[in-house]
């Protein structure tokens, strides 16, 4: 885990250099939307604007042609992929210091973005900033919906076989194949049960419904107001 | 980029957000190019009720597009064809690919390049989060 003053440092050096390095292999192997990223996107209704933050190769914008979608990545090789999914458009930006107005979107997704930033008061900002930029409900309006996705601790069926107890904070490797295999290290902070939840609380969110899905715990959230 | 990013994306900097001179961030140096896209009039349709359409007269102005009208089309005016044809082909069709957003609190330029806008902020302009 990152010390407090280099958070910043040590993600630009375990999260986003590898991302630039493996963009192209990285991509080739995420291309199917998961069911509850598609049942989210595709029950939004046509015309609705949002936000993909960390998109990666965007294979989450192929989803839904009738909304739109201003997807961002921080790594620049990752987001030119991404910008052939059309109609949406794709920037780079730090999910932390977002370019969008606060309350101007109807949804935002970000999926397996927030397991990336490496202390506890980074994970809770990300998701803070996301909240910010959608619609907080009003008498007239039904709030605008953020769908967050996070690795899991909780995974002992799978390759990786980590479980209730394992060490949260993790180099998980990547080997990029090719003539010449090579394998890079990304930071990955593993969330237990309860904890995106937690997060999302803290970040000013209510969460409306939540769920863990191959791997992966996911949350639906809106903005709190006044009352809530 | 295209044009109807300009509509959605402000300074990346915390305090700018708060300043009605942030938004729309202002193009300098503009390239413009055309990339075809199926016209689909329901999705301009559906999609003019969430542009700032103020914003949307300053940008055009800015990238030499003729003046839109002076109020955001609603109603009769949504089944005009040519009117959704034009919004069609400078919302979604045209380009910046090369140039800079220019914020108008702080005067940061963010670089547009192969038709890409970069917002990462240099270290002193962006907040420390621990």
């Amino acid at each position: 885990m990152a010390s407090p003053q280099s958070g910043e440092a040590y993600e630009q050096e375990n999260v986003h250099e590898v991302y630039q390095q493996i963009a192209q292999h990285f991509s080739a192997t995420r291309y199917k939307p998961w069911p509850i990223v598609e049942r989210f996107l595709t029950s939004l209704s046509p015309g609705s604007v949002g936000l993909d933050v960390g998109c990666g190769n965007g294979k989450n914008l192929m989803v839904n042609r009738d909304v739109f979608i201003v997807a961002s990545d921080r790594s620049e090789n990752l987001a030119r992929i991404a910008l052939q999914h059309q109609p949406h458009s794709t920037v780079v930006a730090d999910i932390l210091e977002l370019p969008h107005q606060d309350a101007r979107f109807d949804f935002a997704i970000s999926i397996a973005v927030v397991h990336h930033l490496s202390t506890p008061a980074r994970r809770t900002q990300a998701v803070a900033e996301i909240l910010r930029t959608v619609k907080p409900a009003s008498p007239t309006q039904e709030g605008g919906k953020v769908l967050v996705y996070a690795w899991a601790l909780e995974q002992k069926n799978s390759r990786r076989g980590w479980d209730t107890g394992d060490a949260q904070d993790r180099m998980v490797p990547w080997v990029r194949k090719g003539d010449q295999p090579q394998t890079f290290h990304r930071y990955y902070h593993l969330y237990e049960e309860g904890e995106l939840e937690r997060d999302i609380d803290n970040a000013g969110g209510r969460v409306l419904e939540s769920g863990y899905e191959k791997d992966n715990w996911w949350a639906i959230a809106t903005p709190k107001t006044g009352q809530a | 980029m295209k044009v109807i990013t300009a509509n959605f994306v402000t300074c990346a900097v915390k305090e700018c957000k708060t300043s009605p001179a942030s938004f729309p961030l202002h193009f300098h140096d503009a390239e413009l190019e055309q990339q075809e896209l199926e016209f689909q009039p329901e999705f301009i349709r559906n999609v003019i009720p969430r542009i700032d359409w103020e914003a949307l007269r300053a940008t055009a102005n800015e990238l030499g597009f003729p003046s839109l009208p002076d109020a955001k089309p609603e109603g009769e005016a949504l089944e005009n064809e040519q009117t959704m044809r034009d919004l069609h082909r400078m919302l979604l069709e045209t380009h910046v690919s090369e140039g800079k957003l220019v914020c108008g609190n702080c005067n940061h330029a963010y670089m547009i390049k192969e038709g890409i806008a970069n917002f990462l902020l240099p270290s002193h302009l962006g907040e420390i989060y621990s």
